[in-house]
């Protein structure tokens, strides 16, 4: 179908406001990215994966301004033994960051090595991205691969005994950031990320990870609590044989988020897990969308995804499973559950199964309640005031998601972190 | 202690009246009963007590060593001294039993204008208690009251209250869903509380808890009334001869 001359004009305009790399080993890949971006449209209101998000401000040729948020709090992660990398409005600050070595993995910033005539990363960088669009067009990440000005490369080899901790920090009101960043993790190989921070006014990320037979790849990220930041994030991995990749996000605040993951299990006995906790309150939108496709046998995989919505708040949920004809054994769990505190938020869910296998379990629920009643008086007769009876329930019901964290000690900021942000969220 | 005078409700959503005129005095340190038909009021008198919602106080009044509690929150009637022991406690998921018992602990103390206790102290203090209800660690671990049977759960009801030690409390049929043991375990644990600053009420159908829980009076309720009190004799009247006598003589 021809795109309406209103996406095309808005959609060139745009990528008329960007240079394009011409030069080195990505150039090719991103003149492909533009061209399925020219091929799709940026997205609009008629989509159907759009129709409970405006995109409009994700896409504007000028973002709009984000009051800056001075953190009152210890910075996530600080006390995690790391590999810290720092990235303000997009921008890499080489004097706050770590040296970029580390046992294990090499590291590049895919400005440094863009120019360069062959790199490793040419064979991921956009093309997890690019099969990650069918079904679902994603214009969006395509923009992101076509113009990304940096971003970190990771080629893992071994077990490395840290996290990298890539942390961004957002101080101009009007930054508009494209990062890119590749990760593979080669044969057996394991690696977590951590990621943390409000990145720019407006945020427009791709992370594609391509994980080998046997490796493992833990990621666990926090957004929040700038409160006006726009952001669009993209996670596209690959799952070799026996692989096991596991995302967790924790989000507070922000006027629009879009988070999307798209997991493709290609080897067979692979694990993927995603998961999210989400605090909105007032004038907050937050919008997780998972699509996991079975393509191997005896495959598990697991999206647990849990938001508290107050004054008027809204959390959309869109998640997918599909199971290929072949994927026999597939286990395949989904829960999207909300908890709204008052009567004027609201929670959007469409859960999809599709299924072209006939020895498969999968199964999907989505639920949207009020704080349990009884167990708010059970609370409150034994004392516990109604705010922190209800900051208590809340806080369980967000940490079944934050189970699905398997390091302990991160669990335990996450939890921390979960806490003293319902604490401040108190109304 | 406690002092119910007339008391009348009257349910929030319906025009039904549950308490037409309830009155009670207990003493400090006394042990009150009550007994009575299913229907009677019995369990109704305990909500309205704790200030559960969905109840409309009509008239009458209720006051706690003096203090006018029906216009106070659930959480400043248990700060000032109430303590209900539910029929059905309630299972939440998530919510770790120690955690729950040391926010408890730690809100009414706060709400009393009263220290925190500290962790390694509250830790202490309810492993010994926990000990003497048979209640063992992987318990005080689990989510409140999830996937306890119903024995444990009112092991945990007990345990709550020895660790608030409130001055009333009111135990809503503690004994239904118990087997003998338990029975026996729940009432020990009960006994153990009886002090004469501390006073109970009892809701029950029947008289086998009090043979392990003696109370000094016990009332029939009726149709939203005490219709008769009297000493532990009149609980063994009820469980030889049924209500069907005392019923007669008010109809």
């Amino acid at each position: 179908m021809a795109l309406a001359q209103q996406i095309i004009d808005v959609t060139e305009a745009r990528i008329s406001a960007f240079p394009l790399q011409v030069s080195g080993w990505s150039a090719t890949n991103r003149e492909s990215a533009l061209s399925r971006l020219r091929d799709m449209g940026l997205p609009g209101r008629r989509d159907e994966y759009w129709k409970f998000t405006r995109p409009d401000s994700l896409c504007d040729i000028v973002p709009q301004t984000a009051a800056l948020f001075t953190p009152d709090e210890a910075p996530v992660f600080a006390s995690v033994d790391r590999l810290h990398l720092v990235f303000v409005d997009g921008v890499f600050d080489e004097v706050a960051s770590d040296d970029l070595s580390l046992e294990g993995l090499t590291i590049e910033r895919l400005a440094d090595v863009a120019g360069k005539d062959i790199h490793w990363a040419k064979d991921v960088y956009g093309s997890l991205e690019a099969a990650g669009q069918e079904p679902v067009k994603r214009p969006l990440a395509a923009l992101n691969t076509a113009f990304a000005t940096d971003g970190v490369l990771i080629r893992v080899t071994g077990k490395v005994s840290k996290p990298v901790n890539i942390t961004y920090l957002h101080r101009s009101e009007i930054s508009d950031a494209y990062l890119h960043h590749v990760i593979r993790l080669e044969e057996g190989s394991e690696v977590t990320l951590l990621e943390n921070g409000p990145a720019a006014a407006r945020f427009n990320k791709v992370l594609e990870v391509d994980v080998a037979d046997d490796a493992v790849f833990h990621h666990v990220r926090t957004q929040g609590r700038d409160h006006e930041r726009r952001a669009a994030t993209h996670i596209f991995g690959k799952l070799g044989a026996r692989s096991v990749f596991k995302s967790f996000t924790l989000t507070a605040n922000g006027v629009l988020t879009r988070n999307e993951c798209v997991l493709t299990l290609t080897g067979d006995d692979a694990i993927a897990h995603v998961a999210g906790a989400c605090v909105g309150d007032g004038d907050f939108h937050h919008d997780d969308t998972v699509f996991i496709t079975h393509d191997a046998e005896r495959c598990e995989s697991r999206q647990v995804f849990k938001k508290v919505l107050r004054n008027g708040a809204t959390g959309v949920f869109q998640g997918k499973i599909l199971v290929k004809p072949g994927a026999q054994k597939t286990d395949g769990y989904q829960i999207s559950q909300s908890l709204l505190l008052d009567d004027d938020s609201q929670f959007l869910a469409k859960p999809e199964l599709e299924i072209y296998a006939d020895d498969v379990a999968c199964s999907h629920g989505s639920t949207t309640g009020a704080i349990d009643e009884e167990s708010l008086f059970y609370l409150r007769s034994r004392g516990v005031p109604e705010a922190p009876a209800t900051n208590l329930l809340v806080l369980a019901f967000l940490a079944e998601a934050v189970e699905e964290i398997e390091n302990p000690e991160i669990a335990d900021e996450i939890l921390g972190r979960l806490e003293d942000w319902l604490e401040r969220h108190k109304s | 202690m406690l002092e119910i005078k007339n008391l009348q409700v009257k349910l929030e959503d319906e025009d039904k009246q549950i308490l037409k005129g309830v009155d009670l005095t207990i003493e400090p340190g006394s042990v009150h009963a009550i007994m009575g038909p299913n229907g009677s009021g019995k369990s109704t008198l305990s909500y309205v007590l704790s200030g559960r919602d969905g109840y409309e106080v009509i008239g009458g009044s209720v006051s706690l060593n003096g203090e006018d509690i029906l216009e106070m929150e659930p959480e400043d009637r248990a700060a000032a001294g109430m303590f209900l022991a539910f029929q059905y406690p309630v299972e939440i998921p998530g919510v770790g039993n120690m955690t729950f018992l040391r926010t408890a602990v730690n809100a009414q103390r706060k709400a009393r204008g009263e220290e925190e206790m500290s962790a390694a102290d509250f830790l202490k203090l309810v492993r010994a208690k926990a000990k003497t209800l048979k209640i063992d660690a992987e318990m005080l671990k689990r989510p409140v009251n999830v996937g306890f049977s119903g024995g444990e759960k009112k092991r945990n009801e007990i345990l709550q209250m020895a660790m608030l030690e409130p001055k009333m409390c009111i135990l809503d049929e503690t004994d239904s869903g118990l087997d003998v043991d338990a029975m026996k375990l729940v009432s020990d644990g009960v006994n153990a509380l009886r002090d004469e600053g501390r006073s109970f009420l009892v809701i029950t159908h029947y008289q086998r808890l009090l043979d392990h829980i003696k109370p000094d009076i016990v009332h029939i309720m009726y149709n939203g009334r005490i219709i008769k009190s009297g000493g532990p004799e009149l609980a063994l009247e009820v469980e030889h001869n049924g209500y069907a006598d005392l019923l007669a003589e008010v109809d």
